[in-house]
């Protein structure tokens, strides 16, 4: 039984490191637009920057 | 940033942007547009690329969910510019004003949902191995694991409902929220007590699992709400928010915030009056259909007062504001309709109608479990654990789920169709209603001129170019039953208000003139003279409608502020019996409450301000879009498109009702045979996972099969 008492500590750490994720793509707004992001993979000008993140959002807009 | 990205972007659309001035950078102004045609990839980059190569634009992004575009601009940049660049590229957009940019609330609830919903997946696992058969220290220690997870997980995650719990306990009312609470409550603290004294079960997942479905369920809730929210401003969206003022001899464009009485305005032909005013010019035709319903043009001359909400047919005209903002003719009647909005009485939706039966039916299972076993055994504390066992097992996990899951599937799918649903309640009273009142003008019915039979072609050309004089609704009509037809060139064109006009075609003269009855038009090339009746015709989708209305059993009635033998004819060529004709708006309301009052549950159809008042006294109401801002405020549902959507809505409403029903009695069954075993003291966590997750998972499951 201490197998135990290393498998609990790392699913423990696991699970917070998901948690953390989630919380992160919460914080940058990746909920904001489900349709927009599914539909932005069909786009082929491939230069267009990765910037949803850096680009305007609805929480700069509003400023 | 702006510059490079656009570049980026769209090398060949770069050429007409202004450079713009770093400086100017830290006072940009953000923008919103609403968009409500996007539907795919080649919309959001085709967007994209006019906004970014517009004048003063910083960035531009599209989100197609919410149908928007938000944009960091210089603060003096002017909107309606990219509006036009867009419709000139293909694009519907409309500039949302600043006051109407909805506050979210922000992701909270989704946080309060991930929390627990990690620390469930956590602890479920760690219950897993109790389950399987750990037993004594290992059971214990299992249990100590669980607690640290799930303490703090639910302090802070079920939070939501402690609040909202204890409101309702200080204002003395019973919720939903307070079995909820008091089972999150009692599972944790009973668990808590079961570790520290070595007991057999504790419940810690069940605590966790019980606040994770809820706050799914409240989730929903909240993105319906915020959908409802920014629907509103979408249609608020739709109203003029520029007007061009008159200054120093020139036109400029302005927010119509900023108009004070007094300033002079110009208008365009078919613009819509933004104030109450005065005319400047000689004289103009107005459309009052939206006020009044009376089809036939109203013709003011210099002096004479325009009431905010006309159309000038006649333009372009020069008017003088006499009444702005809050104290125009329109928004008081909107604050009219405002304060009758109670007049629909407060509608007890399914949900509030589930929560007044089952909160109490809860709390007195839970108390009678709990005092039949402490007078049997005589044991507190076995009597408390099987009364919080009673708790959780009939906390109503699917109840929760079940009709806010439906309600956000029928409104995103009525939203993909072009209809605005603008009311929580709206969808359950639109599947109740069982008869259905239409406006005429402007909603069933649309004026035209029928053309004879075997006009020439030369007539069919100084027709044209006579329908291009004026912007007369009419006009427009022949103009696009004429589309083909090269327009004759004309020569002194002249148009008589309230008349016709008249030219001269190749020296001859050439009038279209109103008949002396108002039903016909007459077009004189000149001694030849050649009569075009006027026609009503009913807007494209409009008789399959009706038609398709009564085969599902819904009584029709015709609603018309318009003359009696007009709306008479409609209604024959409709199939539709009921006809009220020459109705004041006041009148129209007092026809709604008759029918109410005989046992009929109305939906009103309509689109003109005589009809808003009447659409908040009807039970349920549609309006279709390019109606008056107040009869679409006074709706519950718009539609953006024909007016055939109407039996979309219905039939989404009908199918949303059915399944919300359906889902209460799935989650109600579960509970029943859950609640016999959990009174007798067999419940297990075990058994109130199971039984937590097949009911939530069902009733998703069957609320997803109205998308």
């Amino acid at each position: 039984m201490n197998i135990l008492l290393i498998l609990i500590p790392v699913s423990l750490f696991l699970g917070g490191l998901a948690l953390v994720l989630f919380i992160w793509t919460l914080r940058a707004d990746q909920y904001d637009d489900p349709d927009g992001a599914a539909n932005r993979v069909l786009l082929d000008d491939d230069q267009r920057p990765a910037e949803p993140r850096q680009g305007i959002t609805r929480t700069t807009a509003k400023r | 940033m702006g510059a490079e990205m656009s570049v980026a972007a769209c090398p060949g659309c770069t050429l007409g942007e202004a450079a713009p001035d770093p400086s100017t950078k830290p006072q940009d102004a953000g923008y919103e547009l609403v968009l409500p045609r996007i539907h795919c990839a080649a919309c959001i980059s085709g967007i994209e690329t006019v906004l970014n190569a517009a004048p003063g634009v910083q960035s531009a992004r599209v989100n197609l969910t919410r149908k928007r575009a938000w944009v960091t601009a210089a603060p003096d940049a002017d909107p309606s510019r990219w509006v036009e660049a867009l419709a000139e590229a293909g694009y519907e957009a409309h500039e949302v004003a600043a006051g109407q940019i909805p506050v979210e609330k922000g992701p909270d609830i989704a946080l309060h949902l991930g929390i627990s919903g990690f620390a469930m997946m956590n602890v479920m696992l760690l219950s897993v191995a109790v389950w399987s058969g750990a037993a004594d220290v290992t059971r214990n220690f299992m249990y100590w694991v669980s607690a640290l997870i799930a303490l703090p997980a639910t302090a802070y995650a079920a939070q939501p409902f402690f609040r909202n719990a204890w409101n309702a306990l200080r204002a003395g009312r019973l919720d939903m929220d307070l079995p909820i609470s008091l089972a999150i409550i009692g599972a944790s603290g009973m668990s808590l007590w079961e570790t520290i004294y070595g007991g057999r079960h504790a419940w810690f997942e069940a605590a966790l699992s019980l606040t994770f479905f809820l706050l799914a369920g409240r989730y929903l809730d909240q993105t319906m709400r915020q959908a409802v929210r920014s629907a509103a401003a979408d249609l608020a969206a739709l109203e003029p928010r520029r007007v061009h003022r008159i200054e120093e001899g020139q036109r400029v464009s302005r927010p119509i915030e900023e108009i004070r009485v007094g300033d002079q305005l110009w208008l365009a032909a078919g613009a819509r009056v933004p104030v109450d005013a005065l005319l400047v010019d000689a004289s103009v035709q107005l459309d009052r259909s939206a006020m009044t319903g009376e089809s036939d043009p109203v013709e003011r001359r210099a002096g004479q007062d325009l009431v905010a909400g006309d159309v000038v047919l006649t333009g372009p005209v020069v008017i003088r504001a006499t009444a702005v903002g809050e104290s125009t003719t329109l928004r008081r009647m909107a604050r009219l309709i405002a304060t009758a909005e109670t007049a629909r009485g407060r509608f007890a939706s399914l949900a509030e109608r589930a929560a007044t039966i089952y909160t109490p039916v809860i709390h007195v299972v839970a108390l009678i479990t709990f005092i039949g076993w402490l007078v049997l055994t005589g044991d507190v504390r076995q009597s408390l654990n099987v009364a919080i066992a009673t708790l959780i097992i009939t906390c109503p996990c699917g109840l929760g789920l079940a009709i806010p899951a439906v309600s956000a599937a029928a409104t995103g799918r009525l939203y993909r169709h072009g209809c605005l649903v603008r009311n929580d309640t709206a969808l359950e009273r639109l599947a109740q209603i069982d008869m259905v009142v239409f406006d005429k003008t402007g909603t069933l019915t649309r004026q035209e001129l029928m053309l004879p039979e075997g006009l020439s072609d030369t007539v069919r050309q100084v027709l044209r170019g006579l329908a291009n004089v004026s912007d007369h609704p009419l006009s427009r009509g022949l103009r696009a039953s004429l589309r083909t037809v090269t327009p004759a060139p004309l020569e002194h064109m002249r148009e008589l208000p309230g008349k016709g006009v008249t030219a001269i075609w190749d020296g001859t003269p050439v009038s279209l003139m109103a008949a002396e009855d108002g039903c016909a038009s007459i077009l004189s090339i000149g001694r030849k003279k050649i009569k075009l009746e006027r026609i009503e015709r009913i807007v494209p989708g409009g008789a399959e409608l009706v038609a398709g209305l009564q085969q599902h059993g819904l009584a029709i009635g015709l609603l018309s502020g318009d003359s009696d033998c007009r709306a008479r004819q409609i209604g024959a060529e409709l199939g539709i019996a009921r006809i009220w004709a020459e109705m004041t708006a006041s009148q129209k309301i007092e026809v709604i409450k008759g029918l109410r009052a005989g046992g009929c549950r109305v939906l009103m159809v309509g689109d003109g301000l005589n009809d808003a008042a009447a659409l908040t006294a009807a039970n349920a109401s549609i309006a279709p879009g390019h109606a008056l801002d107040v009869s679409r405020s006074a709706a519950d549902v718009v539609i953006t498109g024909e007016i055939g959507l109407i039996s979309e809505v219905l039939c989404t409403a009908h199918k949303a009702r059915r399944r919300m029903l359906e889902n209460l009695w799935m989650s109600g069954i579960y509970n029943v045979v859950a609640i016999p075993v959990a009174v007798l003291g067999l419940a297990s966590p075990l058994l109130a996972a199971v039984v937590m997750s097949i009911s939530s998972l069902t009733v998703t499951l069957n609320a997803l099969r109205v998308r």
